[in-house]
């Protein structure tokens, strides 16, 4: 299995998602070989070996280097960003380039790179070689499925198919449509497709995301599966707080991104503010719409009664939960979206956008389409108004959070490893 | 003596309300959604009431009087008949016309007023017997609860109103070993007589009638009278009571309903020991064998026959507490407008929307439910509910 990041070194939910799946995986009797660009050594490793890819040596000897470079070929990066060839063209040119391109990789016998594991400046160049690594470790060790989650980790699930011949399974935790919307990087949308449609299966985590990869990238829908999301709260989370205002408080929390639709909330917010004065509102996080999120705030002179806190982590986020009547996820677009079954755990009755995947898991949160701000604000206000309305919400809630367990998903999961290798 | 079919046919039709934001609260009274109303009805109108009425009268004709039916049509239903399908509303009152047609007597808004609040209860079925008198000059002696919700207490109340006749459902909870095809009486009143629905036989029609998937299908009226005729061997009185939309709208014309319709009355009458009579005949001519216990509400709906449709969150507890606190101002006020809008939000069918079992018992709920979800249904009546407030407490 293919990642990018795994705990507790985490930048999204895509790291906890590889941990909850491989220890669901681990409990079906899947054994998982978790590779990663940069592993620090205090991840757990309790359902999962973990492979550093920045201790493997790419080739050991020249015979060996010839043999897998045959088979990664697709694989060229020229500079340290980007240029990319498909493999016809490439094939054209190969037996002129060949010498020159292992220059350019800078490949040397036992020389091992290392990555950042990060999502810097040079993450296409990290991309490539990852997936150069990949090939050597697909070729060392023994395995059934190779399973890639996400962009950064295709080219390497491709590379070690073509090393291994074994069935590729790509996860499709998020499209490149959801973090930019139509103004989509053309380089990270090919390098999505060409995973999709090297694979054997494609993985959404959500119907939403399987519609994006079927209308979106063209991928034939007999291949493309859905298996939602889970969680695995270990811990029933009930902490005191003390507050220092008496109005009820509703909160956004998640980074201020057009994805993340924070407009939207604003918007909303104002409309209630108009109704009744007896409530604030939070926006926690940080990103590209900040300063224009404080500005709109200020232009509708709500900002008595709206509040920025700034990026969030760990604890400051569950006590920004143990603060909160309403919770708030208007995304415009969300693969699946785990904050609002963080919120659900935390007794906050939770508003979620239709246009999220978590929306076709739940039932006792309220839907809203994200652009409707009417809906938007009268579900607030009903959830601060009625107190029927937020008890249920709450307690019927946590009971549907707690059913969401990774042993299912990863028992689908299984299902689909299976059919690929049978297949085969 | 001759072994009885009886058959009743309930009519009804909310008031749906509009998308109600609480931007509208304290601005706006306009409440209900004339357009999906107005569609609604003229829909089921063409498809089932006309139509249907047709068969029913040219049954009445050919039998010359022995076939007949009985109906219950609440007074939002009449009401909406009379402002969207005129032609609907003549249809019935030809049919009373033939004299062989029972209107029975229900609450005027298809409410749930039993449960909470007997002077409302009886107030509501006096404006509802008044309006049958109107409309189809009968005055009625059999009464029909909403869905058919009935306890030994709502019984000692109609029966206290001077009605000879109820009807209710023959819950398997209930009945245990005992079969519903007799007459019961009240278990406090035992002047009050109990008609029970046979709900398989009911259901056969109601529900199962075009479901391809069914062992029975399809269903023909010679079967069917076949198996009236086979449960009446034994037992005096078979009860087929259901929604009078099963004709048409659930079961579409295409299932060859209506042609089941028409051939059905003529396969009973046919047995020369069967006769078809209205609830009052049928209450009158048989001897009562026990009276029935029933201590807590039970009513014809989902597997569970109890009021838990309507009643069985939280949601529904608060929306229902809350829409009774302003029963005293409402009837002081002397505003027609707020006390008819009043009537209207008391139809049990808004707190049917708020129903949390349609998440897994669900096709028949999600069939009458315009929102998506329970919460939503909530959020808007809670808006409409706290503005009709402010109306009534402003007084």
């Amino acid at each position: 299995m293919f990642g990018w990041e795994f705990p507790p070194h985490i930048s999204g939910g895509l790291g906890t998602a590889c941990d909850g799946l491989t220890r669901g995986l681990a409990k079906h009797n899947v054994q998982v070989l978790f590779v990663m660009p940069s592993a620090s050594g205090d991840e757990d490793q309790s359902a999962v070996r973990i492979i550093n890819a920045s201790d493997v040596a790419a080739f050991e000897t020249r015979e060996e280097a010839r043999q897998l470079f045959e088979k990664v070929q697709f694989l060229k990066v020229t500079s340290n960003l980007i240029p990319y060839l498909g493999p016809d063209e490439f094939e054209e040119k190969v037996d002129l380039e060949r010498e020159k391109e292992w220059n350019e990789f800078r490949i040397s016998f036992g020389q091992k790179f290392k990555f950042s594991g990060k999502y810097g400046k040079n993450l296409m160049e990290e991309v490539m070689r990852y997936a150069l690594v990949a090939s050597a470790i697909a070729h060392k060790n023994q395995f059934d499925v190779i399973h890639a989650h996400d962009w950064l980790t295709y080219m390497a699930g491709i590379a070690a198919k073509r090393v291994s011949g074994k069935p590729l399974v790509v996860h499709v935790h998020a499209t490149e449509y959801d973090r930019s919307g139509e103004n989509i990087n053309t380089q990270v949308y090919d390098l999505e497709r060409r995973g999709m449609e090297a694979a054997d299966r494609v993985i959404a985590v959500s119907n939403l995301t399987r519609n994006t990869i079927i209308t979106r990238y063209h991928i034939d829908p007999s291949k493309v599966i859905t298996v939602h999301n889970a969680v695995d709260f270990s811990t029933v989370e009930d902490r005191e707080i003390t507050r220092g205002v008496p109005e009820k408080i509703v909160t956004f929390l998640g980074r201020i991104t057009f994805q993340k639709g924070p407009e939207y909330f604003i918007e909303a917010a104002y409309k209630v503010l108009q109704k009744t004065k007896d409530v604030r509102f939070v926006m926690a996080g940080s990103g590209d719409l900040f300063n224009r999120a404080i500005r709109r705030v200020a232009k509708l002179g709500i900002s008595p009664h709206f509040h920025f806190t700034g990026f969030l982590r760990g604890e400051d986020v569950k006590n920004m939960f143990a603060y909160s009547d309403v919770y708030v996820m208007p995304s415009v677009s969300e693969p699946f979206g785990i904050s609002p079954l963080e919120a659900m755990r935390a007794n906050v009755p939770t508003i979620i956008s239709k246009q999220s995947g978590v929306a076709e898991v739940l039932r006792h949160a309220i839907k809203v389409d994200f652009w409707d701000v009417n809906a938007m604000a009268d579900a607030i206000y009903g959830l601060l108004t009625y107190p029927a309305l937020s008890a249920m919400t709450v307690r019927c809630g946590l009971e549907e959070v707690n059913a969401l367990k990774w042993d299912n998903a990863a028992l689908k999961v299984k299902e689909i490893y299976e059919s690929v290798t049978e297949e085969k | 003596m001759k072994k009885t079919l009886c058959l009743y046919f309930q009519v009804h039709q909310p008031y749906r309300l509009r998308q109600y934001r609480f931007f509208d609260i304290g601005k706006n009274h306009d409440y209900f959604d004339e357009f999906t109303n107005k569609t609604i009805m003229g829909r089921v109108a063409s498809r089932c009431y006309i139509p249907a009425n047709r068969i029913i009268l040219d049954l009445i004709k050919e039998f010359d009087g022995a076939f007949r039916v009985a109906y219950s049509i609440s007074g939002i239903a009449l009401e909406q008949m009379e402002q969207f399908a005129p032609a609907a509303l003549e249809s019935f009152q030809e049919l009373a016309r033939t004299g062989h047609v029972e209107f029975l007597a229900e609450t005027y808004s298809h409410s749930l007023s039993s449960l909470i609040s007997p002077r409302k209860f009886k107030d509501q079925i006096k404006v509802h017997v008044k309006a049958v008198e109107q409309y189809f000059g009968q005055k009625p002696k059999t009464f029909r609860n909403t869905e058919l919700i009935y306890s030994d207490t709502i019984g000692e109340m109609v029966g206290g109103m001077g009605f000879t006749t109820m009807l209710t459902e023959g819950a398997r909870h209930i009945m245990g070993w005992k079969s519903p095809d007799y007459l019961y009486v009240n278990a406090l009143n035992p002047k009050l007589k109990l008609l029970l629905r046979n709900f398989r036989l009911s259901d056969d029609i109601a529900f199962r009638f075009s479901n391809k998937s069914w062992a029975d299908w399809p269903l023909t009226a010679e079967k069917y009278a076949g198996w009236i005729a086979g449960a009446l061997e034994k037992d005096d009185i078979v009860n087929i009571f259901m929604d009078y939309e099963s004709f048409g709208e659930h079961q579409p014309a295409s299932s060859g309903i209506f042609d089941f319709l028409k051939a059905m009355p003529g396969m009973i009458l046919h047995h020369t020991n069967l006769e078809i009579l209205t609830p009052s005949q049928a209450a009158d001519k048989h001897q009562p064998i026990a009276p029935l216990n029933v201590p807590y509400a039970i009513s014809w709906a989902d597997e569970e026959r109890d009021i838990s449709a309507w009643l069985g969150n939280e949601l529904q507890s608060e929306a229902f507490k809350n829409l009774y606190k302003i029963e005293d101002q409402v009837r002081q006020s002397n505003d027609p407008d707020l006390q008819r809008d009043f009537r209207r939000l008391q139809a049990s069918d808004h707190f049917y929307y708020m129903c949390t079992k349609f998440f897994s018992d669900g096709d028949v709920h999600k069939y009458f439910n315009p929102y998506d979800t329970p919460y939503e249904a909530f959020i808007n009546y809670m808006n409409v509910l706290s503005d009709i407030t402010l109306r009534a407490t402003k007084k």
